[in-house]
Order: C-alpha cells, then structure tokens, then sequence
C-alpha cells in the first residue's frame, strides 16, 4: 500500500512537477487618501437599457469597498512568469449587457481569442482605443454573432462605445495567464506558482501602477499587499 | 581675381556643398529628419513635407503643427498609423493608393485641402515619408481592401429597405433621424484623441454630394463598411449584407435633400417621403416613429 503511494506520488512528480511545488501569492488592494466619489449614470437616452437597473448604476473608474479596499485592480507577474508564449486555448468574453461592461476590465493573453457579446436590445460601436496595438471599431446591433479579436502586444487598452458615452472598460492584455483583478474586498491571489523570483504588478486605470518581487520557494503562500494613493477627481 | 574674392567663392562652394550633404543626412532644416539612409523618395517626400504640411501636421507627425490649435477636426496623427479614408477593413493600415485618394481629395468638412496640384511623383513622395512616423508600417501589411459588389437598381424598394435599415443599425442615433447630424448620441462624441467631433450632417451636402471619404455611391458604400478609424463611426462590414448595403447607400443618398440623383427621383417618383413608411410601422422608445412628412422623426437631440 506504501508503495503504491510513494508510486503515485512520483508519477504525480513527474506529470506536473508545478502542482507538487505550486506556490500562491495573495495578499490585498488598498488606498490611502480621498478617492472620488462614484458617479450616478443617466441611461434615460437608452430605455431598454435604463429598465434593467432596479438601482442607479454608478461609474466604476474606482471600485472601494470596506477598510479602504480597492477593486478593478489588475495583479499579474511581469517578470518571470512561467507561462509567457502558452496561450489559452479558450477564448475570454466581454460582455454587453445593461449599457455596462461585464467585466469592466478583462484580462486576457497576448494571442488569446476575444469575443465581445452584445446582451442589450441596442446597438453598441464597440471601440477599443489601442496605441500598441491596433485600434479598431465595429457596430454590434442586437442579436448579432459575437466578434472575435485577437491582440499581438502587451497593453492597458481603453474600451468605449460612442453610442453610450457612460459605457468604459479596459482590456488587460498581457504575455501570462498568472492575473487577477482585485474583487471590492481588494482581495486577490496568484496560484500554481513554481518555485522562483517574481515581479508582481499591480495595475489601477486611475492610480497608476505598483510593483513587487517575491520568490517562490517551494508549496507556500506569500502575502503581498499593494497600497495606492488615491485621487480625489 | 583677389584673395577676398577666391575666399568668397571657396566659402560659397562650401556652403552648397554642405547644403547638398546636410540634405542627404536629413539635417538641412534644422528639423528632426530622415537618418542617413532613408531611400530617395522619403528624402524628397521629407522636403515636400517640410514644405506643404508640417504646419499643420507638426515636426514629428503627430498632428501638432503650429496651425493644429486652430483647427477643427484636428490634423491627423501619423504616428499612430491610423487613417479615416481606407478601402481595408477597420485596424487595418490603409493601401498607398487610399492615402493619394486622400491627398487628391482633400478631406471634406475639414481643412485638409486637396493637393491635386501637385504631381504624381510629389504624392507618391509624401507618402513614402508619413509612413516613416510610425513602425507599423514596417511591421504589418495593408489590409486586403473590401470587396464591393455590383450595385443594385435604385428603386423604391431598395431605398425603403434602406430606411429599415437606417433603423435597425440605429444609425439615428448619431445621424439624426433626417440625417441633420444631430443625433441623441451626436452632442456627446469624441473622436481618438478625445476631441469633440460632429457626425456627418447628410442635408447640409450640396449638389455634388462629397463625404469626408469620396463622392461616389461606391465611397459612401465603402465608408461605412470600413468605418472612419480614429472616429466614432464604426465598421458595418460584419452586419450588412452587401446587397443590403446597397440599399441603406440609396436610402442615404435621400437624406441629401439637396442633391439632384437618382434616388431622390426614385423617392420623388413613389410618392414622395411618405413612400418610406410601411403599412403598420409603430413606433418605439428606442425607434421613434417617422415624423409627419414620413421620414423618421429627429430622435432625441442635443
């Protein structure tokens, strides 16, 4: 019985070595000072849109929540990531629905299949306004196939529809999958890490971006905390 | 000859020398230039520039000339590699030939001015330099242009399933209803660089009908299937069939009251505005209903 054990194990070893000795970092988003209050959004031009909020719908540039968390904030490896070139197979969706963006800002990999839906009962110009990359504009009327994309480049890429001048997002395009977005307790956490030195970025659209090196060892879990100096505007 | 005279000319000739090396090394103006080694038509191109559109496209390209904080729409960015007027889909880098389309045109309702006057070989030139502001253009291809049918017959028919289609696509909602420009969305646009921009007001076109991209049915037909990049007008190429482009392109040309066509005659001929109001249309929030001379009625507003 030992044995079989002590045999599983091994195979286990070499069939995912990463997984023996996977390490997590997690750790917390925060802000110092004053951020700006979130604004209400007036969708009385589009009411099929405005129905679908029991509540008023609010700007999500800056996403708090209780003891100065900070949401929407991307945490990803920069340096020494281990996957860098292997790219999902799965394609990553950015959906339209409610004049919002679900999710507001959507992480993918370089090369990673994007497909943006439109859920509304309204056309919306999907406009990604890249530098690096390519930027491109489509119209995507209700019941219309998804549109699929692709990015080559790392970048930090405003999304807007003109159509509705409230709706804004980001894609998060980045050479690994090792990426969260920090949820409204400012929580996030980076699994499956093989042992190693890392750079951890943690980047806010309105607050800019902070850094942190951290090395794995071995099955642990590393905290790291990133803390942002908000803006009152 | 004297000593002062043979200095003079040795200090001449100097001069033009260095003026021909300066010129070739790209430093004659005193401006950031082409490196040594940039083939002769960018070099001429550089000059041609420097000349006709520095002013208001700038040194570096990126469309801050000395002229640009008087100007709107804002001079285009060359650095970004991004052209209103293609014949290649949305993202894509436009053909050589859509960028001398673009210098013998002029851009309509802006004041880019058409450099018909210059010839060929200078256009061709101007091009070999503008593509020197941005990598992309040694990174990527020109996208394979779109391709357009033959066009359909101008009829009744066609021109109302236009109007649906105007409908549908809710391209109201920045046109306007009667194609005025004056959309709900129109008072809230921005263009790339976050400047206010206005859409494209179809009644105010006169007899000769010109768009920012072409004059022709065909251009109209191109424009919004590649959409106007670095604009809010997005690309249709996904979600209009190309017959059925045809007919929002002869229901558009209708908007241009002004404007002698066959469309117009067609519309003229059935009737009329009211020809374009179909038996048991009602009207919607979202889709309000055509106003009492049967066009649609201005949606919203500013």
């Amino acid at each position: 019985m030992r044995t079989k054990q002590m045999l599983a194990a091994l195979l286990m070893l070499l069939i995912c070595p990463g997984l023996m000795f996977a390490g997590t970092v997690s750790g917390k988003v925060t802000y110092t000072g004053t951020p700006a209050k979130p604004k209400p959004i007036d969708m009385s031009k589009e009411p099929s849109c405005a129905k679908e909020h029991a509540t008023p719908v609010t700007t999500e540039t800056v996403v708090t929540g209780a003891n100065n968390a900070l949401g929407n904030v991307v945490v990803y490896i920069s340096t020494g990531a281990p996957d860098e070139g292997q790219v999902p197979p799965q394609a990553v969706t950015f959906e339209q629905k409610g004049c919002q963006y679900i999710p507001h800002v959507l992480t993918m990999h370089t090369g990673q299949e994007l497909k943006v839906v439109n859920n509304d009962q309204t056309s919306h110009n999907i406009h990604p306004l890249a530098k690096t990359n390519r930027e491109w504009n489509k119209s995507q009327p209700p019941g219309t196939p998804p549109i699929s994309e692709k990015y080559d480049k790392e970048e930090f890429i405003p999304v807007k529809c003109n159509v509705h001048p409230w709706m804004h997002g980001y894609f998060a395009v980045l050479k690994t999958s090792h990426v969260d977005v920090s949820k409204d307790d400012g929580g996030f956490k980076l699994p499956n890490l093989p042992p190693g030195k890392y750079t951890i970025t943690a980047w806010h659209e309105s607050y800019g971006t902070k850094t942190a090196d951290v090395t794995i060892t071995g099955n642990e879990t590393k905290d790291v905390n990133f803390s942002f100096t908000a803006k009152p505007y | 000859m004297t000593i002062r005279t043979t200095c003079r000319c040795i200090l001449f000739i100097a001069m033009a020398l260095g003026s021909v090396f300066a010129q070739n090394a790209g430093t004659s103006s005193g401006y950031p230039t082409p490196r040594d080694g940039f083939p002769p038509s960018e070099q001429r191109g550089h000059g041609l520039y420097l000349r006709y559109c520095v002013y208001c496209h700038g040194v570096f390209g990126d469309g801050n000339g000395d002229n640009a904080q008087f100007l709107d729409p804002r001079p285009r960015d060359f650095t970004a590699a991004t052209f209103k007027c293609r014949s290649t889909p949305t993202g894509t880098l436009p053909l050589d030939s859509d960028l001398i389309n673009t210098l013998l045109r002029g851009v309509e309702a802006s004041n880019m001015p058409s450099w018909r006057p210059l010839s060929d070989e200078n256009r061709q030139d101007l091009i070999a330099y503008i593509k020197t502001f941005s990598e992309r253009w040694k990174t990527e291809k020109a996208g394979d242009p779109i391709k357009i049918p033959a066009e359909t017959a101008v009829d009744i028919a066609s021109i109302r399933h236009g109007a649906e289609l105007f409908q549908k696509m809710e391209c109201w909602k920045c046109h306007g209803q009667q194609g005025h420009g004056d959309g709900p969305s129109a008072s809230t646009l921005t263009d790339s660089k976050d400047q206010p921009i206005h859409p494209y007001n179809f009644a105010a076109a006169e007899n000769d009908g010109r768009f920012k991209c072409g004059v022709t049915n065909q251009d109209l037909y191109r424009i919004f299937m590649t959409g106007v990049d670095g604009t809010p007008m997005p690309s249709f190429a996904d979600v209009i069939q190309p017959n059925d482009a045809w007919d929002l392109v002869h229901f558009l040309r209708t908007l241009q009251t002004n404007r002698r066509s066959p469309e117009n005659s067609a519309l003229k001929a059935a009737g009329g505005p009211s020809a374009l109001k179909a038996p048991g249309d009602k009207p919607s929030a979202s889709n309000p209903a055509p106003s009492n001379n049967g066009r649609p009625s201005a949606g919203g507003g500013r």
